[in-house]
């Protein structure tokens, strides 16, 4: 194992038995593997997503790389430590959000959450203030911090969340969801701090996300699951190049007209005068297609518009 | 200390509901009124209970009630691990450099259950004046070390019931009938009770060391329950027992724990 990954993991397996019922009385124990032998690293530093559909295993993974749960086989070292086993240590080390589940005091002051955390974290109350005044500074959460936590709408209260998971200074956050529910603006926020203190303060950040918008703008490299196992890692352009075989040419004819029938694509939408080529990168190239096209019809305009990451890992899901 | 912080963050936070802070208070002291007022009436049909006269049975009242009573207000909390597993948030309680026994009972902290200890604490102190006590320095000694004794073995069957929770998270009535069933035993002499019960709460469940044997040694009743009164110095012993049982059990059920949901 490198000593500059932060976090590694091995052959990391974890099952559940659940009870179903069976019958009328009796019921039957399954063993569900939700985690079925990962292999992973993550680079001090690094911005990595750790995407897949629900269900695959990312919070799973996500709180064994936390201690919360024990795992029933492999090994897992983060920043040095085995988490299930030096949780409390890891603890100090690691800040967590979790989309769904506050960890701020609902009733209390978001000011009075942040003093507590400092006791619950023994940070010393200088750095405690500075580390305060500048996320505060960063994330506009100056006239909130009187403001009770139940009394805060959901991107108010992310923000507040990130706060609380960095003010002891971790080396790694890890974010399960972070930008579940909030607005186009919020998640922008959201998006632009956690750019500024992954590359400023050189905190690693581990997101699991569906938006993968996310994706795009944060992460220098992608890690897809699905059933408990790493199907693909790589950044997102590789991941494209690989996958994005897929890419469409849309031209604005003179005159509307019939579906062109050009060969090496097919017409997947005609609005007017406007239709959509769908061909593949690797049987033709879009100036050999625009030639076939400009036989056939007089051109006015066109675009090339490259697979977007969403439609590549929905085709990577369902493979 | 952050358990002191944790605390006053809770007490206020229930401050901002104060009349029902207030409501659960007077009906706290209600519910423990009315566990005088059964012994009471008992001692207006009948002069003694298994041997044991109706101010020798305050004595035990007193001693198991307060124990309880603190107990209640310190560890019983750990009680809500229940309702934390199905909310998923006692995950939260394993991302903090504390121990989730320590965090979750300073988080749910509830300064109302004061009220089931101030009526014990009475009827204790009314017991010491009254009760036909054999003053010596050793039975003075024996009330703090009795009541010490007795907070820590509660708090022990308060963690050991609540650890079932782990594994079927609605097992909380069965944690009950442990807990709230074992106050109501440390009230009446175990003379009262059949042989099985009172092994069982000599030997499995302690409960015979929180009251009991103490205020047997104190009252100089010989041999309770064919044992030597000396029994009663056992109760630290016992109490330390039950609090390594209760961490080794506590330690398990973490390890076992399945966390719900995403």
């Amino acid at each position: 194992m490198s000593v500059d990954n932060i976090i590694d993991v091995k052959g990391l397996e974890k099952s559940f038995t659940v009870t179903r019922k069976a019958g009328r009385l009796r019921r039957r124990r399954e063993v569900v593997n939700a985690v079925a032998g990962i292999d992973m690293y993550v680079e001090r530093g690094a911005m990595i997503g750790y995407i897949g559909p629900n269900g695959a295993g990312k919070s799973t993974t996500i709180k064994m790389l936390t201690g919360i749960l024990v795992p029933s086989a492999g090994v897992v070292r983060v920043d040095g430590l085995e988490p299930s086993r030096q949780r409390i240590e890891l603890a100090r080390r690691i800040g967590v959000v979790f989309g769904q589940r506050s960890q701020l005091w609902w009733d209390l002051p978001l000011r009075d959450s942040f003093d507590l955390l400092r006791h619950v974290f023994r940070v010393d109350a200088a750095r405690h203030a500075a580390n305060l005044a500048r996320y505060s500074d960063g994330l506009d959460l100056g006239p909130l911090l009187d403001v009770p936590v139940r009394q805060l709408s959901l991107g108010q209260r992310m923000r507040g969340e990130l706060t609380a998971a960095l003010l002891h200074d971790p080396s790694i956050l890890l974010l399960d969801e972070p930008t579940i529910g909030l607005d186009v603006v919020s998640k922008e926020a959201v998006r632009q701090f956690l750019v500024e203190i992954n590359q400023q303060q050189g905190t690693t950040v581990l997101l699991t996300t569906h938006d993968l918008t996310d994706v795009e703008r944060l992460c220098q490299r992608l890690l897809i699951i699905d059933h408990g196992r790493v199907i693909e890692d790589g950044t997102v352009a590789d991941i494209t190049a690989r996958y994005g075989t897929e890419r469409t040419l849309i031209v604005d004819l003179v005159e509307p007209g019939p579906p062109l029938d050009v060969a090496g694509a097919t017409v997947s939408n005609v609005e007017g005068p406007r239709q959509w080529l769908r061909f593949r990168r690797d049987e033709v190239t879009a100036s050999d297609l625009l030639r076939r096209v400009s036989q056939q019809a007089e051109v006015r305009d066109l675009t090339v518009e490259e697979p977007d990451i969403e439609s590549i890992v929905r085709e990577i899901y369902t493979r | 200390m952050v358990w002191r912080h944790l605390v006053g963050a809770r007490i206020r936070a229930d401050w901002q509901y104060r009349t029902s802070f207030f409501l659960f208070l007077l009906g706290q002291s209600l519910i423990a009124c009315l566990d005088i007022a059964v012994i009471a009436s008992i001692f207006t049909n009948v002069d003694s209970l298994g041997g044991w006269s109706g101010y020798e049975v305050a004595l035990l009242f007193g001693l198991g009630g307060v124990s309880f009573g603190v107990a209640d207000l310190l560890i019983s909390q750990v009680e809500t691990a229940s309702r934390h597993i199905k909310a998923g948030t006692f995950d939260l309680f394993l991302l903090r450099p504390l121990s989730p026994l320590v965090h979750l009972s300073a988080s749910e902290f509830a300064l109302r259950r004061l009220g089931r200890v101030i009526q014990p604490f009475i009827v204790l102190v009314v017991a010491l004046f009254k009760a036909p006590i054999d003053w010596r320095v050793e039975t003075a000694l024996l009330i703090p070390v009795a009541i010490a004794a007795g907070i820590v073995i509660f708090g022990a069957i308060w963690v050991i019931t609540s650890s079932i929770v782990f594994w079927t998270v609605d097992s909380q009535e069965v944690a009950s009938a442990f807990t709230y069933g074992g106050n109501m035993a440390t009230q009446y002499p175990l003379d009262v009770l059949g042989v099985w019960m009172r092994r069982i709460a000599t030997f499995v469940l302690p409960l015979a060391f929180v009251a009991y044997f103490p205020a047997a040694r104190m009252l100089d009743h010989h041999e309770p329950l064919g044992l030597p009164n000396i029994v009663a110095w056992a109760a630290p012993a016992v109490a330390v027992i039950a609090a390594l049982g209760a961490r080794a059990v506590w330690g398990f059920a973490i390890r076992h724990y399945r966390s719900t949901g995403s």
